[in-house]
């Protein structure tokens, strides 16, 4: 599912000035380009997660994984599986209103789990929740209709049964 | 002491900085080297009546190099304080160095009031970001009361584990307000950091039996074996099995040079049988050394007919540089103690003889035909002192000279910057050393070149009556780099000749300090047991030959099969490896 590369990484963080600077110097002194990078709150209000996709070779990432657990406000880090996890994004694309956008969205609004959010000032914006892949397809066929702006949240994940993500 | 503090009493009579203060205190700090500026007066001002003493230097960089020479010569932590800014960002050097060594030190810095931050205030330095790079951990303290759980963090954080230096970012306005906490002692709020368990018996076995059946194995030592002091247990592993032992640079001491089965530093300009025992070796186990470029050169022909055995403090070092068939995370003097329970004597005979051919066959040598030689004068330091001492040095050749002739029988005799080849640590670094141990011999062996990047402390060996000996070796350049360029780039010298040299032996004495001066192979020895028994500070300027260069040479990225035992009669290839 995964394109070859790209690496999905959770990281507990405990929630203090910095953090977020430590682990990013990490990646990018080992070369690791980011692609998505979300952190959110977390049960405990003392901690807060990243969730993080990047690029590279996966030695460097066994060295950017040891030396992120390293740091001393990092509680745990680790790649994800996505056979062992469930992922999430959410998308919000602007298009230009026209009959053909709407209809091209009614259409595939189960299938991509897409629906129309706002449709004020003759412009739509569209909200889809989904996996990464199921967003870069729908982005590939929005394309064609007039598409403005959109915005990634970047992905989230959380890892399947007993297994703490 | 009492380190409940009512709140009352709080509030009255202690601000931050001397919450601050009583926490080292409490923790046994006995110095504390700085160089005051306002954003720390505060912080200075609460060290009036100390039990703590304050060492006031000539620079920042000198502070920190003397706190890490401290640490490196007792365990201990070295605690620096600087001003914001400028002086702030004079420790970067010393913090770097203090990193790529694991040595433990904590900096704390001066910094402007916490409204004025971001805003370009006099003296402002982002030093906490500049420094996140190079520092095992660092806090900005934006909360008075938070100050004592945060010194008892730093104080752990920076010595357990693999040891790393931290540092404390403090608000002026931070320091000043009153302490209202109600202890001195709080707990420490630190759930993401680990330090590595006793080693599993699973795991000692697996590499106990590796051993079985090796003909020819080798044990590298290196600095880890030092902080861990693992040399006992070292020592019972390389009796029982009857393997020879190499160390690195930093691996000085972790296993007695002068033992029988010592071959001495590997690597870059280790010995040429140590090298030699490293192409072929059937079996090396790595006791707390990274496998630096200096002692790899490259990986793809490091020890390839080898078993890698790998015990590391640290589990980012396993799988960095070499894949090891087997490998344990922990303190190397806990691991190497279980190891000697599971290993059994080997027969290594053969190898042993013939590692004592390549010995008789390659030494390490010099001769003094064309005029005094550097290691003829660390030679003599060495056979003078009877190898009893500290010694600190700098970087360059003098420090590979320092390292093949002054061996080193005890961890924490050997201070030296190795990962980040600091030039200007080693006087400093022995001004520290000689605070921790007063009553023992410290040399820093120093090159003319580094020696005036930091010999502004001399008024610190001066005002202090330290006696620290100070050999310099002056060949009146910079002399690794002038080596390179004649091996590598046709002897095109360029940026290399120190040209303008102070008179050192006047230098000396403009401080107050006694000078000696050898320029003669005949008064070399006299001189030098002079100086060495002098009562005091002195500093002994050498004038050696200007060309020398340190052999054997392994061209950096290159394997120990391209070692270079004498002096080359063709045009070498440059070298690809790093520096």
């Amino acid at each position: 599912m995964n394109k070859p590369n790209i690496h999905t990484i959770s990281v507990l963080v405990a929630n203090k000035p910095g953090v977020l600077v430590r682990i990013a110097l990490v990646f990018a002194r080992r070369g690791y380009n980011i692609d998505s990078l979300v952190v959110s709150p977390t049960v405990n209000p003392r901690f807060s997660r990243m969730t993080i996709t990047a690029k590279g070779d996966p030695e460097t990432l066994e060295q950017i994984i040891k030396n992120a657990a390293k740091l001393i406000d990092v509680i745990h880090c680790g790649e994800h599986d996505l056979t062992h996890s469930i992922e999430k994004e959410l998308a919000l694309f602007k298009i230009k209103a026209s009959y053909a956008a709407k209809a091209f969205i009614n259409k595939h609004s189960r299938k991509f789990h897409v629906k129309i959010n706002d449709a004020s000032q003759s412009y739509l914006i569209i909200e889809q929740t989904g996996t990464t892949a199921e967003l870069d397809e729908f982005e590939g066929l929005i394309k064609k209709y007039d598409l403005v702006e959109m915005v990634r949240t970047g992905k989230v994940l959380m890892a399947k049964g007993k297994e703490s993500t | 002491m009492t380190k409940k503090l009512s709140k009352t009493t709080s509030i009255l009579s202690i601000n931050g900085a001397q919450a601050l203060i009583k926490c080292l205190e409490s923790f046994g700090v006995e110095y504390i080297w700085g160089l005051s500026g306002g954003a720390a007066i505060p912080i200075f001002d609460a060290l009036v009546g100390s039990k703590i003493k304050l060492i006031l230097v000539r620079h920042e960089q000198g502070a920190t190099h003397m706190a890490d020479g401290y640490a490196r010569a007792t365990g201990k932590p070295g605690v620096v304080l600087v001003t914001s800014g400028p002086g702030a960002t004079n420790t970067v050097t010393g913090i770097l160095t203090a990193l790529m060594d694991s040595v433990p030190i904590i900096v704390l810095c001066g910094q402007t009031i916490s409204p004025m931050l971001g805003k370009d205030a006099f003296q402002e330095a982002d030093i906490s970001g500049i420094t996140m790079p190079i520092v095992k951990h660092s806090y900005l303290i934006k909360e008075t009361n938070a100050i004592p759980r945060i010194i008892k963090e730093a104080w752990h954080i920076c010595q357990t584990g693999r040891p790393g230096p931290v540092l404390l970012d403090l608000p002026k306005d931070i320091t000043s307000a009153p302490f209202t906490g109600i202890t001195l002692d709080p707990e420490m709020d630190i759930p993401g950091y680990k330090v590595p368990p006793q080693p599993h018996k699973a795991d000692v076995i697996k590499m106990a039996k590796m051993f079985k059946g090796s003909k020819k194995p080798l044990l590298l030592v290196g600095h880890g074996a030092v902080i861990a002091r693992a040399s006992e247990a070292i020592k019972k592993l390389a009796e029982k099995l009857n393997a020879p032992v190499t160390n690195t640079l930093l691996g000085k001491g972790a296993f007695p040079e002068t033992h029988p089965l010592s071959l001495g530093m590997l690597g870059m300009h280790g010995t040429a049988y140590s090298n030699k025992a490293l192409i072929n070796c059937d079996l090396i186990l790595s006791i707390g050394s990274r496998w630096d470029d200096r002692i790899n050169g490259n990986n793809n022909e490091f020890c390839v007919n080898a078993k890698k055995l790998h015990i590391d403090i640290d589990s980012a070092e396993i799988n960095k540089i070499v894949k090891p068939d087997a490998w344990i995370v922990g303190n190397a003097k806990d691991v190497v103690e279980k190891l000697v329970k599971y290993t059994q004597p080997l027969d290594t005979k053969e190898w042993l003889t013939e590692l004592a051919y390549y010995r008789k066959e390659f030494p390490l040598k010099y001769s003094n035909d064309k005029g005094l030689t550097a290691q003829y004068v660390i030679d003599c330091c060495y056979k003078v002192t009877g190898g009893k001492a500290v010694v600190a040095t700098d970087v360059g050749q003098h420090q590979m000279w320092a390292a093949q002739f002054f061996l080193t029988d005890h961890g924490n005799d050997w201070l030296s910057s190795g990962g980040a080849g600091t030039m200007g640590f080693g006087f400093p670094a022995a001004i520290g050393a000689q605070f921790g141990r007063p009553k023992e011999l410290v040399i820093a062996i120093v090159g003319d070149g580094g020696f005036q990047m930091t010999l502004s402390e001399l008024a610190t060996v001066f005002v202090n009556k330290l006696p620290v000996k100070v050999l310099i070796i002056d060949n009146k350049y910079l002399g690794m780099v002038r080596q390179w360029q004649e091996l590598f780039f046709e002897n095109r010298l360029s940026g290399v000749d120190l040209e303008g040299n102070p008179n050192f032996t006047k230098l000396a004495e403009s401080y107050g300090i006694k000078s000696f001066h050898i320029h003669q192979v005949g008064h070399c020895h006299d001189i030098m047991q002079e100086a060495m028994t002098y009562h005091g500070p002195c500093v002994i300027h050498a004038e050696v030959i200007k060309e020398g260069n340190v052999f054997p040479m392994v061209p950096a990225g290159k394997s120990a099969f391209h070692m270079i035992i004498e002096a080359p009669t063709e045009k070498l290839e440059k070298p690809s490896g790093s520096t």
